[in-house]
């Protein structure tokens, strides 16, 4: 592998249904940051069925060329053609970066990509730059420059480690979503579209999707609130979520949840914080009734203000709380919303 | 039929996390586990023996000590249990871990490979896709329900929003959920006979197909730069207080806040 060969920053511009996802906007504005450091360019890699539309949404997030691969086999996202499509591209593109995004999708993905074109994979990666490896010279070992270094929690989000993949390419990474940027969007913004179909022939690899089902609760992205008001087990019942809407509704805030409650069916899945749901780091963070599992923290203590009630004082939430109330959720609440409405209204 | 269940043992991060004084973490005061994703995976592989009739081998590469995790499989009704476990083998990242378990694989007969979504130490879920691809064969991930059907699997495929119905023909690797299930709990007679199971070790000589350049920490693309555990940020107050005082007190706070 001739390393020098493989130059710029390309992304996999995710979309579903025809919609871009924000992850694609996410990793264009990082993989816009890798590129100017590097002294290079970013590409978006688009995948699908009729989505060469979406390519000016991506240039006017910063893409300055993107890639469309457009076959009626690309419809629906599944494993074997996503996979092809990415190898094809990297193979006839060589780029040193390759981002994916760290979702459903990205996560079966990547892997089965990076397996292909044997290069290293980095996943849920939160902190991506350009760097040295190894960081500090050490005597007797080369010290290679402009490395993409990838910062991952492990262990539930107790360790971190930062990864480098210094002797192949594409240096490869997922990236946990909500966690970067993406830039203003500037409708001025063009970028260069080539489209490109490397041919999809159907094998033992395809599989057959026999339905699709979609969930039919209506979605609000919890990584997109300024506040949330988020409930664990501690509230006790679906219904008695109704103290947490009414707040939630005074604040312009949107409802989150613990993955215990959604194991117990009180809310459905996308509405869940945590390592096994989403990222969030919004300006405040009502952790209520949560005992704060670090599965938990890990999806949630970037948030700007962390204010915990519980009623159990030894809970580990209190442990990243900027302010932690010891009490009855279905005392304090309801009167804090009441309060909340009268100094709102006052103003 | 023939299914093939990729088990870790892991250390226990539910409940058990355990802290040193400087906020990193206690690793020799936490217990392992077998992982739940994987567990989850070895009671759908059970749940197919229990209905169609099924060969059911576990297989775990790690060290010496992770055979514990085989016999607890084993009592909970697989047949067999492989161990790959070998010095140079050590210090893998995914890539070498999904091409060793690959190379055992490859003296199995197999008609269905189960492995957990991810583990709860690594958190990568790249171990499974990377092995259906070293193998050729089709890979469905995030499986919330698998079921049979002739020379196929149907599965249940989960994204963020949405579900697919999948049909993918045999051999195919699945990767399985912890939600997919209620792990059964070993029973003593199984635990008896699992404790007098004869447990196959292989060992790098085993492996079949695979060069050397692909294995153990030096054939791992990927290499550590920086580890660390992470020390939280600490807590901030904590007060006890009636529910009027507390109320005023978050409102003082979203007031200094500039929230409200």
């Amino acid at each position: 592998m001739n390393l020098a060969e493989y130059k710029g920053v390309f992304v996999f511009a995710q979309q579903v249904d025809n919609e871009v996802s924000g992850i694609a906007l996410e990793l264009i504005g990082k993989g816009k940051d890798l590129a100017n450091d590097l002294g290079t360019e970013v590409t978006a890699v688009l995948v699908g069925s009729d989505v060469k539309a979406l390519a000016d949404e991506l240039a006017a997030y910063g893409a300055d060329k993107v890639i469309v691969v457009d076959d009626p086999e690309l419809k629906e996202y599944r494993t074997e053609p996503y996979a092809h499509a990415l190898a094809s591209v990297i193979e006839k593109y060589k780029p040193e970066i390759f981002l994916v995004g760290a979702t459903a999708i990205g996560r079966d993905l990547g892997p089965r990509v990076s397996a292909r074109i044997h290069t290293g994979l980095t996943a849920d990666c939160t902190q991506l730059e350009i760097g040295d490896f190894p960081i500090n010279p050490i005597p007797g070992k080369e010290q290679l420059h402009n490395q993409l270094l990838m910062t991952r929690p492990a262990f539930g989000g107790n360790t971190i480690a930062t990864i480098a993949c210094p002797n192949f390419r594409p240096q490869m990474a997922t990236v946990r979503p909500g966690v970067m940027q993406k830039l203003p969007k500037d409708e001025s913004k063009k970028a260069v579209i080539e489209e490109f179909n490397p041919g999809f022939t159907p094998d033992n690899k395809y599989v057959e999707i026999l339905k699709v089902v979609k969930s039919v609760v209506d979605t609000v992205d919890i990584m997109d609130a300024k506040i949330l008001v988020s409930g664990g087990r501690g509230v006790g019942s679906a219904e008695n979520f109704k103290l947490l809407d009414d707040l939630a509704e005074v604040l312009g805030a949107t409802v989150s949840c613990s993955r215990a409650v959604v194991d117990a069916g009180w809310k459905p899945k996308d509405l869940q914080v945590g390592q096994t749901g989403k990222t969030v780091r919004p300006n405040v963070y009502f952790a209520i009734g949560i005992s704060g599992a670090i599965q938990h923290l890990a999806g949630m203590e970037e948030s700007d203000v962390i204010i915990a009630i519980n009623r159990d004082e030894t809970a580990p939430i209190f442990d990243v709380a900027d302010y932690g109330i010891v009490g009855d959720l279905n005392k304090i609440l309801p009167a804090l919303t009441e309060k909340l409405k009268a100094e709102i209204a006052a103003k | 039929m023939k299914i093939v269940v990729c088990i870790k043992q892991v250390p226990d991060t539910k409940g058990g996390v355990k802290f040193n004084p400087d906020g990193t973490l206690d690793r020799g005061a936490m217990l392992t586990i077998m992982n739940p994703d994987d567990k989850a995976g070895l009671e759908a592989a059970l749940r197919l023996k229990d209905q169609y009739g099924a060969e059911v081998t576990v297989i775990t590469m790690g060290l010496p000590k992770a055979e514990e995790v085989l016999r607890e499989a084993m009592a909970m009704g697989a047949d067999k249990g492989i161990l790959v476990t070998d010095r140079v083998l050590g210090g893998a990242d995914t890539w070498a871990t999904s091409q060793t378990l690959a190379g055992a694989i490859r003296n199995l007969e197999y008609d269905l490979i189960i492995t957990g979504r991810q583990a709860i130490d690594g958190d990568t879920a790249q171990v499974g896709p990377q092995i259906s691809e070293h193998l050729g064969i089709p890979v469905i991930s995030y499986a919330q329900k698998i079921e049979v059907e002739g020379d196929s699997v149907i599965v249940e495929r989960q994204y963020d929003d949405r579900y697919h119905v999948l049909k993918a023909k045999m051999p195919c690797l699945v990767t399985a959920l912890a939600e997919l299930n209620e792990p059964r709990y070993m029973t003593p007679g199984g635990i008896f006979d699992a404790y007098n199971a004869e447990i196959t070790v292989w060992g790098r000589a085993d492996l079949k197909d695979v060069d050397d350049s692909n294995l153990g920490l030096k054939g791992s693309p990927t290499q550590i730069a920086k580890a660390s555990d992470k020390v939280r940020k600490g807590a901030g107050e904590k007060v006890t207080l009636d529910p009027t005082e507390s109320v005023d007190y978050i409102i003082g706070k979203l007031k200094e806040k500039h929230v409200i």
